[in-house]
């Protein structure tokens, strides 16, 4: 049987000592396996970021195992995690994280540099990402000069452009609005359906929606993990891509079909009913 | 990685922050220059020092009478009873100039000039008058070991003092004071009544210290013992060493004759006094070195203060960039690529304010200091870039290396 890409059993992280010990992550158990899309919800301080960072090789966690394609990644030294961030996982931040005074192209060639790609190979994978992202007319902008949306999806070609096995990102529509939350989560979509693990932390049941599990923190734990469509098959709402705008012209409301797109209102998600695990 | 990125990334580093950086790389420039400056106007009025006492020849010895030797002390008590009675220093005479042209027992010794001096003697000139401040009545080989060459005219010759001819060279400034815009050789003057006729005018020397070298005249030996000292002893002997690592030699060898001569045991203490420049020369050198040195302590503290400035900024940029290093090493930096990359940042500011340094020092050196021509020490340059190198590398490795070991998430939570 094939390793799932990640696996943490019995994750534990305490910040602080003595007293004012927080424990962030009480005894946290999940596997991820090739090709899901996970989306982490949960109150604010539930430790979801606690999770993420631990998860992307950014913090140790205090007690329980971590693996990554089968391997431990408490056995790695300083210089493979470092291999270990920069081929096969790309971080997505809630606040973007590009590096100032450098424009958008050096920030998404930056991984390929430390990577140790030549730069004529660099430039060209970068443009390609960037391309991705929908934005090559803005390749030579510094991250100050472009709007959030931008900046985040130039964050979202940084974390691509190494083609990593596995994408996480960090609450990455947080900051913005409605139509660039949608061209992120559309880049997404498009990621899972050509195979990558994709992991997202968000508030927001709408982000949810379109991934294929859902996780509830609740103080450090798990209490709710939901499959909303398979694995192997699309983000569930790939499919119906075109519904908002569907909505928006106004569909007539006459089947039952009507009811799914307002499904969402109560907060239960579309094919709960399949997607239960 | 690439080690280029890396350098390519330290100097994007630098150029973020141009002022900071050029102020810094400032405070190393100043150091560097001062440190090669100073230790150049050290090693240029050392040098100078030098020539001015190789200027009285550095194989040259003076012997003069020593009032505390001889009879005059309990030490020569056992001297006084072998020699006769003597109840005082004996001076140095003639027969003591002669005896020492013995080339027999004294190899070392090239030519011995008997030297009487009178101060003040007043010369006088068609009603013009000056005081020369120092006669000297002496041998022609004294025009070479005190090395005063006659600029105009001509020296008085061996014959000249045996005839006791009443001729004089005298000084540049006894020249103007005494003929003005004339030409003195050939014109008579009068030294303290006694009419002498110019032949010579020595080459100006230049005054050094408080006294004027050129203010001096020099007369065949008897002519100014005659007119003006008598016949007694002499002031000094003016002895010059075949060579000047001869001059030690030589002063062993006098003091034996002298010795001798004067009746003095060899554990008695000599009524004479032997002046080695070779001697002096070592004592005053030893004394610039000293200054020298002196003067490098204090810019080396200078550059060690630019050193605490590259650490300073060091500190500053690696605190206010703590973030950056975490964006850099969540996407994966390895540890190396960071350290390279605020090292070389550090190492480049030092480098390049060394370096200009060494450029300023060079130009300024050029130019006379404080009246001193400055002569740039080669090893104090390799110095001075040595240790601003080494500053940055020492000093910046600290902020470097506490940065590049942070775990990701701890730069990024960096306020
Ligand atoms: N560096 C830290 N030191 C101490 N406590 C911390 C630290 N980071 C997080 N915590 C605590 O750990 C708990 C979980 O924090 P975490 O950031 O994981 O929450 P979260 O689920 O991401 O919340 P949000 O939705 O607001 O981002 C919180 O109670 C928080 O106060
Ligand atoms: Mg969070």
């Amino acid at each position: 049987m094939s390793h799932p890409v990640l696996r943490v059993e019995n994750l534990v992280k305490e910040y602080g000592e003595g007293d004012a010990t927080v424990r962030a992550l009480r005894g946290v158990t999940l596997d991820v396996e090739k090709g899901d899309y996970v989306a982490i919800m949960g109150a604010s301080g539930s430790g979801k970021s606690t999770l993420m960072n631990i998860l992307g090789c950014l913090d140790v966690p205090s007690a329980g195992r971590y693996l990554i394609d089968g391997v431990d990644v408490g056995d790695l030294g300083e210089h493979q995690l470092a291999v270990l961030r920069n081929r096969k996982i790309g971080f997505v931040f809630q606040s973007f994280n590009l590096i100032p005074r450098m424009s958008a192209l050096a920030n998404v060639e930056l991984p390929l540099t430390y990577g140790g790609v030549g730069s004529a190979a660099r430039r060209e994978r970068a443009l390609a990402a960037l391309e991705q992202v929908g934005l090559s007319d803005r390749v030579h902008h510094d991250p100050n000069q472009l709007s959030g949306g931008q900046q985040q999806r130039v964050a979202v070609a940084r974390a691509l452009v190494t083609a990593p096995a596995m994408l996480l990102a960090d609450e990455p529509t947080g900051n913005l609005d409605t139509s660039s939350t949608r061209d992120v989560l559309d880049i997404f979509d498009r990621l899972s359906v050509s195979g990558r693990t994709i992991v997202i932390i968000t508030h927001e049941d709408d982000v949810a929606a379109h991934a294929k599990r859902v996780i509830r923190l609740v103080d450090g734990r798990i209490i709710e993990d939901r499959r909303q469509s398979p694995v192997d098959g699309p983000p569930p709402r790939t499919s119906e891509a075109d519904r908002p705008q569907a909505t928006v012209v106004g569909r007539p409301p006459t089947t039952s079909e009507a009811d799914r797109p307002l499904a969402p209102v109560d907060g239960s998600p579309p094919r709960t009913s399949e997607a239960v695990l | 990685m690439n080690p280029l990125e890396i350098l390519r990334f330290a100097l994007k580093g630098l150029v973020a922050n141009k002022l900071r950086s050029a102020l810094t790389t400032l405070g190393i420039l100043i150091g560097v220059a001062a440190v090669i400056l100073l230790v150049a106007v050290g090693e240029g009025s050392s040098q100078s020092i030098t020539q001015n006492i190789q200027r009285l020849g550095a194989n040259t010895l003076t012997i003069s009478s020593s009032t505390t030797g001889g009879g005059g002390f309990p030490g020569g008590g056992a001297g006084r009873s072998n020699s006769g009675p003597r109840t005082q220093a004996r001076q140095l005479t003639l027969a003591d100039a002669k005896a020492l042209t013995d080339r027999a027992q004294l190899p070392s010794v090239t030519t011995v000039s008997p030297i009487v001096t009178a101060s003040s003697a007043t010369a006088t000139f068609e009603g013009a008058s000056h005081s020369i401040a120092q006669l000297v009545g002496t041998y022609p080989s004294y025009f070479e070991a005190a090395n005063k060459p006659v600029a105009q005219g001509q020296y008085f010759v061996n014959a000249d003092v045996s005839a006791a001819r009443k001729i004089v060279v005298i000084g540049r400034t006894v020249a103007e004071n005494l003929f003005g815009a004339q030409d003195p050789i050939g014109k008579a003057v009068t030294i303290s009544g006694v009419p002498f006729t110019v032949v010579g005018v020595l080459k100006e020397s230049g005054s050094s210290g408080m006294q004027d070298a050129d203010d001096v005249a020099i007369a065949p030996l008897p002519a100014v013992q005659q007119s003006l000292t008598g016949f007694g002893s002499l002031s000094q002997i003016l002895v010059q060493a075949t060579s000047a690592e001869a001059a030690t030699t030589a002063q062993a060898e006098i003091t034996a004759v002298l010795n001798q001569l004067h009746g003095i045991p060899a554990t008695g203490t000599a009524d004479f006094r032997i002046l080695n420049q070779a001697t002096l020369q070592e004592t005053v050198s030893a004394a610039t070195g000293t200054f020298t040195v002196l003067l490098g302590a204090v810019a080396a503290i200078s550059l060690l203060v630019g050193g605490i400035g590259i650490t300073n900024i060091m500190l500053v940029t690696v605190t206010e960039r703590t973030r950056e290093i975490g964006i850099r090493k969540a996407i994966g930096a390895p540890r190396g690529a960071i350290l390279g990359q605020f090292l070389l940042e550090a190492t480049l500011l030092s480098l390049v304010g060394g370096l200009s340094g060494v450029a300023i020092a060079v130009i300024g050196a050029q130019f006379t200091i404080a009246g001193i021509e400055p002569v740039i020490v080669p090893s104090s340059i390799v110095l001075a870039l040595g240790v601003s190198v080494g500053i940055g590398l020492f000093f910046g490795s600290y902020p470097a290396n506490r940065a590049a070991k942070l775990r990701p998430i701890q730069a990024l939570r960096h306020e």
